[in-house]
């Protein structure tokens, strides 16, 4: 249930990122989804990949300073108010959301949220019992 | 103990021992070194003014300066048929200092390199990495006759091919590292890549010199490498390393002062200053043939610590670890730095390993500083507000402890040049028009 993005702290100069997806392209790692979080010094780049233990060896050797963080998928149902409600349960959990980004399956067409919580077993209690299922790890990494 | 006769003399026969060497020295220097007799008539002091060490204060001093005007051989005592080695500071900024040995200056030189190892504990049974240089820098060289001298197994290394020297390390069953502090991190770092443990190997002592760290610096080193992290001091000038050495207390170098007599004095006004004081240090070499030192002004700031006896046993007086230099003080808005106090405040935060940059530039007329530090794993988060944090915090501490506002910019790793030989710390990119 618990995905699994790596985290790749940047410099905020121009050919950094790229230099890092072409990391990942010499390495045969495809990307499935990404953020970029940048403030005016520094940036982090988060990434869900299919192959996330060649990710993350490929970013090592390559000198960048690299974690992994568990974070949450859940679907988003394509409707007005898809996302509000997944909040307002998050709300009344009295979960804080850290960052969260949204990207567009390609085999279903719907909307995905990734969600970064300071603790996802709490999270994950609180989402089943709001009725809001988490897509699986697997499906994540193989959209 | 390499010489215990030596090392532990009563402080009353040393300075009588002293008093009579250099009124030695002054003499040779008077009579063999044009630049020596005319700096002492111009002081209007002859060697008969020189009775005992009481009377140093009356000679005067000489600086780095000076030896560069005599470039290359004027400092010289002896003729060259008697020299059998030289020696050159680096030039950076304009000629090198030159040193001449005599092989008597080689043989005490090396006799104080050993007594250096032996303050760790090494004797003729270890095997000693000198990974200092190998060249005109005395490093090198330095260590390697001292080890020779104290009759243990010397690995003539020289700084660099760190793989190798890991390899060596572990396989020849090495007891004794001697390189700059950065460099033995740099070692620890690779090996950890290498995925070696270093943690297992019989190292057990470290002789670390040739540029300023810290404390906080010395710790770090005791986590990464099994071994006491000792201070080592030296300068080309004075002879090489093994003008000072720390013991197993590891507070405070023991100056061997029946060969090197230290002194502290005010940078500014030049006047001598008590034990205890901060100041300059200043070298008088009591035995030195080939270039005759008389009151060396090292441009090293530390103070002389005279608290009895030490636990060791050698009465030698000790000099503090190094807190800068004269010449590398920063004068950011009126405020004096050291980029040792930089480096303490970041080694203190929780898992900043001390790989940093001071830039220092002007923007119309105000001073900036900034502070370039690597963000290792130990400290990323993939969090925007705990670097956020993380770099305010820097800031804060750095404005505590130095007073001065400094912005911190978190790089990524290995980024900020890595030294082999002494680590380049300090941008200063200010021009004064």
């Amino acid at each position: 249930m618990k995905v699994r993005q790596i985290s790749i702290f940047l410099e905020n100069r121009s050919g950094r990122l790229a230099s890092v997806l072409s990391e990942m392209a010499k390495a045969g790692v495809n990307i499935r989804a990404l953020s970029l979080a940048d403030t005016s010094d520094f940036g982090i780049l988060r990434l869900i990949v299919d192959k996330v233990e060649a990710g993350v060896k490929a970013l090592k050797d390559g000198g960048y300073t690299v974690s992994l963080t568990e974070v949450l998928a859940v679907e988003v149902p394509d409707q007005p108010g898809g996302l509000a409600g997944i909040l307002e349960a998050l709300s009344q959990a009295d979960l804080n959301v850290e960052y969260m980004y949204a990207f567009v399956c390609r085999a279903t067409e719907k909307a995905v949220v990734v969600f970064r919580f300071e603790n996802v077993t709490v999270a994950i209690e609180a989402l089943k019992a709001a009725g809001i299922s988490i897509l699986p790890a697997e499906t994540v990494y193989s959209f | 103990m390499f010489n215990a006769q030596a090392e532990t003399m009563p402080t009353g026969e040393l300075r009588k021992l002293q008093g009579q060497r250099l009124r030695a020295v002054v003499e040779r220097a008077y009579d063999h070194v044009p630049f020596y007799r005319a700096k002492m008539q111009a002081q209007g002091v002859t060697p008969d003014d020189i009775r005992s060490i009481e009377d140093l204060p009356r000679l005067p001093f000489i600086t780095k300066t000076d030896f560069r005007d005599q470039y290359p051989f004027g400092m010289f005592g002896v003729p060259q048929k008697e020299i059998v080695r030289i020696h050159a500071s680096s030039g950076t900024t304009g000629k090198p200092t030159v040193s001449g040995y005599t092989q008597a200056d080689i043989d005490n030189w090396a006799e104080c390199a050993a007594r250096s190892l032996a303050c760790g504990g090494a004797t003729a049974e270890d095997t000693v990495q000198v990974a200092y240089g190998y060249g005109l820098f005395t490093g090198g060289l330095g260590m390697h006759y001292g080890a020779e001298k104290l009759g243990a197994a010397a690995l003539p290394m020289s700084a660099g091919n760190t793989e190798k020297q890991i390899m060596l390390m572990k396989d020849f069953n090495v007891t004794v590292l001697c390189c700059t502090p950065s460099y033995a991190l740099q070692i620890a770092e690779v090996a950890a890549a290498m995925g070696i443990d270093l943690m297992t190997l019989p190292l057990k002592s470290g002789h670390f010199g040739a540029e300023p760290w810290t404390e906080a610096m010395r710790q770090h080193i005791e986590q990464v490498l099994p071994l006491k992290a000792l201070d080592i001091y030296g300068l080309s000038e004075v002879a090489g390393p093994g003008v000072a050495n720390e013991c197993l207390e590891q507070n405070g170098l023991h100056v061997f002062e029946d060969h090197f007599y230290p002194e502290i004095i005010d940078p500014v006004t030049d006047t001598p200053l008590p034990d205890g004081e901060k100041g300059e240090l200043v070298f008088t070499c009591l035995t030195k043939e080939g270039v005759p030192l008389i009151r060396y002004r090292t441009r090293d700031i530390t103070l002389l610590l005279n608290e009895g006896p030490c636990p060791c046993g050698r009465t030698s007086r000790k000099i503090a670890r190094l807190m800068g230099r004269t010449d590398d003080m920063l004068i950011i808005r009126g405020v004096n730095v050291f980029p040792s106090q930089v480096e303490d405040v970041l080694v203190r935060i929780e898992g900043v390993h001390p790989q940093y940059l001071i830039i220092v530039d002007r923007q119309g007329n105000l001073d900036t500083i900034e502070i370039q530090v690597e963000v290792t794993e130990g400290l990323f988060s993939d969090e925007v507000r705990k670097l956020e944090a993380l770099r305010d915090q820097i800031h804060h501490q750095i404005k505590t402890m130095l007073n001065v506002s400094a912005k911190i910019t978190l790089v990524e790793p290995k980024t900020i040049e890595r030294s082999l030989g002494k680590a380049k710390r300090v941008q200063d990119r200010r021009t004064l028009s």
